[in-house]
């Protein structure tokens, strides 16, 4: 992913590559958001949607190198307690069970 | 953007925007320019921009209903001291406290209900009110940044000074 996850274009794409990916049975996802610099409620909406979505299959989604300012929105969103963040890719694909 | 007006002294901004997810963007846009004008810092910046999409966004959606047919008034009021963001919509109007907390246990997996939340978080001042037009009306505010403190490229707002290294961005 890379620019803005906001209403509209940013959201849709993101919500149409989790869709395709959990249609092809790929239950681990690791969304690498170095590229992102920002997001809004309905960014977050659909992110917080797709780690639902990929959890009722028993899948996990997990976060890669946030930007400082889509890592503040996690923070005071508390959604920085429930989404899985890892800053090492490596680490982070280890992580997967 | 159906109509746009300017006071002579460009202190205070208008425009009546069509429900449509565009406008969220043209609000943003718009009230970045001013923000940048009246010597916010960049971060400031950010806020006051994401503060206005939420509003907007609010309007559009939860106002609205994404009925087309409906409109969203924005205005920007610059004073002396702070800037000052309305968005009108034309829908039901809602309590400001009866908006589920979003950072509740059992609502932080809701997909939605965060963009008051944030206005909050990145305002001076928030509140709703009743609007002329029998909607809601967002009021939130951000107060001018102060002499000697971080200009827009986190510089003093005279664009010569040298900021302190306690003030620096």
């Amino acid at each position: 992913m890379s620019g803005r996850i906001t209403l509209g274009d940013g959201s849709a794409l993101l919500r149409k590559t989790l869709l395709d990916l959990l249609q092809q049975k790929r239950t681990r996802i690791l969304l690498n958001l170095a590229d992102v610099d920002y997001i809004d409620s309905s960014g977050i909406g659909e992110l917080v949607s797709g780690y639902t979505s990929v959890n009722s299959r028993g899948g996990e989604l997990k976060l890669l190198h946030l930007t400082k300012k889509v890592h503040d929105l996690l923070q005071i969103t508390r959604l920085f307690t429930v989404f899985d963040v890892h800053s090492d890719e490596h680490t982070a694909l280890r992580s997967f069970r | 953007m159906t109509g746009q007006r300017v006071s002579p002294e460009s202190k205070h901004l208008e425009v009546t925007l069509e429900t449509h997810v565009e406008s969220v963007n043209i609000a943003e846009e718009m009230c970045l320019r001013v923000a940048e004008a009246a010597g916010f810092a960049e971060e400031e910046c950010y806020r006051i921009g994401m503060s206005v999409r939420e509003g907007v966004i609010n309007a559009f959606h939860y106002g609205n209903q994404e009925r087309p047919e409906k409109k969203i008034y924005l205005a920007v009021d610059l004073s002396d001291s702070k800037m000052t963001i309305h968005v009108v919509d034309e829908g039901k109007g809602f309590d400001l406290g009866e908006v589920p907390d979003p950072l509740a246990e059992e609502n932080l997996l809701s997909t939605s209900g965060r963009g008051i939340f944030l206005m909050r978080a990145f305002m001076d001042e928030f509140n709703v009110v009743p609007g002329r037009t029998g909607g809601a009306e967002i009021i939130m505010s951000k107060n001018l940044p102060t002499p000697g403190s971080p200009g827009p490229n986190g510089q003093g707002k005279s664009g010569g000074e040298r900021a302190t290294p306690g003030q620096e961005a």
